[in-house]
């Protein structure tokens, strides 16, 4: 049993870190550090940043872009991009539509979409959720209608993330309504933001901050080449996406660094052992995430299969955590303080509560452990 | 980076479980705990598979082995509830190891490693509260007076290791065991206060650091044998919750129970991971600070998460969960104790807080 990383992989690491330290431009630095607004642009330069340098898509095949390093190094890179407080990659491109057509999509697809999505020329959008369809996705709405060589969309998604921003957007549609499982009649849709018929409308959310949305379409007009795999067959590619790579959604980089920020921020609470106390214990169940994350990739990395089910587990302890970060943040500010940063780490505390609803609850995450893993 | 036992370590620690498995069933435990308090058959038998020598060095019997090398053992032994006093012996046979002369290593560690012997650390005193500088025990030219308090393994041990303060500072001695009452632990140990009035003591090298090393080392090997009881706890609930029906289903149909369930296993996983951390720790950690911080972390983990998986455990077996007649009570009582031993959470966290 040896807890550390090779010389091999420590050196990987510090290569990585040094050039994170040394390309990340300030500006960007700072705004990430004060819990700033990142504006389209910003997200769009630092990608850019890392596909210049051939890092932007790591797990992709080498023949479109894939640096080919193995799962540890992968896992050390996204930990190191989040510890070294760069702006977040937006993953609906680089680690979802992007899976998704190189698992299943055309070549002719894969070569329009692929590069586009490698240089940062397209952003991408997700469109799953509905009004009627959170947890329960498969109940979903949003009709597509078969129209010659069209798709004909009908229908509403919501908490669309940076929806205002993107240029295209992948949508689970309802292809048939008679299907016998309600699964088996949706499928994988890619459209374009700009086709007529498409509406966008703001969600703020309680801190203010506006990145989610509704997206209304009405009547839709999408070319059925933009279909990907077979009709009906999108639950299929969605339950695909949810078993891909989920090896980083503990952030345990980000983590470790908010936990070294609220250590600067608490010097005053620190003489008080209550408090003190809490921060010791979220110290010591990171440190807890940490290792268990690294027991999974060194099962994946020894059996050579793709992660179980129970690897939800590190969401949930992962968001616990971030959540628990910010709530300790906001308590080491000064109550009395109205300044900028302070005003900023109290809407942290209020944005990161989306962490444990988002991306599959974690109840919808516990419901996965016990079915998948437990057998109940 | 590796997480595996090697192929030596995995071995040893999947006889241990097939040797308990068979040997030592909740039946066969419940025997020797009515009984004698142990059963000196098993105990032959943990000599025969080596297990006594482990952690001792090659030149006295020994393995030389590790915590690591131990954690497998220690796993197993916290599933089956194991109630002879083999960390007791383990620990004082270390520090007789470590600050024995020659002639007291040859005295004692073949036999330990033979099964012919076994020890106990008597270091606890009443009011110490886990504080390993508690020491009121006082040694006057090798003569000991005062008590030392639930000395774990104590009625069964053929010699003590007893910590005592002297003009120097606090000092470990080797003596006999003096007459003292016997009783037995929240979870079935058999243990003793025993009280020192002029027994003579053979001075051993090794004061309050080498006390501090030792329970170290031992506070890992807890941690080990706590996640080892957890597993057992979320096995059988997990099994209870598959076969026990009410309103004519399996009540691991509930939701509210299937996610308590799941947060169960997430206890164990996590514990497991700072019990790994732990024992890899106490065998190659640079400094004494750097081991008592890690090993503070992980005792942390483990009072919090043996603390939540036992209460569950009992909680989603109903009432059959408190009955003396399910090992998973028996499994609680273990818990809570080594939740405790070596210092609580809050212990811990005082001194993560002092580092």
């Amino acid at each position: 049993m040896d807890l550390n990383y090779s010389p091999e992989e420590l050196a990987f690491r510090d290569e990585v870190r040094t050039w994170l330290q040394a390309n990340l431009p300030a500006t960007l630095r700072d705004k990430v550090a004060n819990y700033g607004h990142l504006s389209k642009e910003d997200l769009l330069d630092w990608h850019k940043i890392l596909a210049k340098k051939g890092w932007i898509a790591p797990a992709w095949p080498k023949e479109w872009g894939g640096t080919g390093w193995n799962v540890i190094q992968r896992y050390i890179f996204e930990e190191e991009l989040g510890y070294s407080g760069s702006p977040p990659l937006i993953p609906f491109g680089l680690s979802m539509c992007a899976p998704v057509l190189l698992r299943f999509g055309t070549e002719e697809q894969k070569k329009r979409f692929l590069p586009r999505i490698y240089n940062g020329e397209d952003f991408w959008c997700q469109g799953y959720s509905e009004p009627g369809s959170g947890s329960d996705l498969a109940s979903l709405k949003t009709k597509a209608l078969r129209d010659g060589e069209f798709y004909k969309v009908t229908g509403q998604k919501i908490w669309t993330t940076l929806a205002h921003y993107a240029d295209w957007i992948f949508c689970l549609v309802r292809t048939d309504s008679q299907a016998g499982k309600r699964q088996e009649g949706i499928s994988f849709l890619l459209i374009d933001m700009k086709t007529p018929g498409i509406t966008i409308r703001p969600l703020i959310l309680m801190d203010g901050a506006h990145e989610v949305n509704e997206v209304f379409f009405d009547d839709v007009r999408v070319p059925a080449g933009n279909l990907v795999f077979e009709e009906n067959k999108g639950w299929t590619v969605a339950k695909y996406l949810l078993g891909y790579e989920r090896m980083n959604t503990g952030r345990i980089g980000e983590s470790k660094r908010q936990l070294g920020r609220l250590k600067e921020l608490a010097v005053e609470k620190m003489g008080d052992q209550r408090f003190r106390d809490r921060l010791s214990r979220l110290e010591v169940e990171l440190t807890a995430l940490e290792i268990t994350n690294l027991r999974f990739l060194d099962r994946m990395r020894r059996t050579g299969q793709p992660p179980g089910a129970d690897v939800s587990m590190l969401k949930i302890k992962g968001t616990e955590i971030q959540q628990g970060l910010t709530e300790l943040m906001m308590e080491s500010v000064d109550p009395t303080a109205s300044d900028p940063f302070s005003v900023s780490v109290r809407k942290k505390y209020l944005s990161m509560r989306k962490t444990t609803i988002y991306a599959g609850s974690n109840e919808i995450q516990r419901n996965i452990i016990s079915k998948m893993t437990l057998g109940l | 980076m590796n997480f595996d036992y090697n192929e030596e370590q995995q071995l040893l620690a999947d006889s241990v479980r097939r040797f308990l498995e068979k040997e030592y069933t909740f039946e066969a435990r419940k025997q020797a705990v009515a009984g004698e308090g142990w059963s000196p058959r098993v105990w032959n038998n943990f000599a025969e598979m080596g297990l006594l020598g482990l952690p001792l060095p090659a030149e006295q019997g020994g393995f030389g082995g590790g915590a690591v090398d131990l954690m497998g053992v220690m796993e197993a032994f916290g599933e089956a509830l194991v109630v002879e006093p083999y960390l007791p012996t383990l620990i004082a046979a270390r520090l007789v190891a470590r600050g024995g002369t020659e002639e007291q290593k040859k005295a004692i560690l073949p036999a330990v490693a033979e099964g012919r012997m076994k020890l106990a650390l008597a270091h606890d005193e009443k009011g110490a509260r886990y504080r390993l500088d508690h020491v009121n025990v006082k040694a006057e030219n090798g003569t000991l007076k005062g008590e030392k308090s639930a000395v774990v393994g104590a009625p069964l041990a053929d010699r003590l290791v007893v910590s005592a303060r002297t003009s120097k500072g606090i000092e470990l001695f080797l003596t006999e065991k003096p007459n003292f009452k016997p009783y037995m632990t929240l979870d079935e140990m058999l243990a003793g206060d025993v009280v020192l009035n002029g027994v003579k003591g053979e001075a051993l090298a090794g004061g309050l650091a080498a006390i501090e090393e030792a329970v170290d080392f031992a506070t890992a090997l807890v941690c080990a044998e706590a996640v080892g009881a957890m597993k057992f706890a979320c096995d059988t609930t997990l099994e209870y919750l598959k076969t026990r029906k009410q309103f004519g289903v399996p009540i691991g149909t509930f939701q509210a129970l299937q996610h308590r369930m799941v947060e169960m296993v997430i206890s164990y996983e996590q514990a497991k991971s700072m019990a790994c951390l732990a024992c890899s720790k106490v065998d190659t950690a640079p400094d004494a600070r750097d081991r008592a911080r890690s090993v503070s972390m992980a005792k942390v983990k483990i009072a919090d998460n043996a603390r939540h998986v036992s209460q569950e455990s009992v909680q989603l077996h109903g009432g059959m969960g408190m009955s003396e007649e399910l090992k998973v009570s028996h499994t609680f009582r273990r818990l809570t104790v080594l939740a405790r031993q070596f210092g609580d959470a809050d212990h811990h966290l005082g001194r993560l807080a002092a580092a």
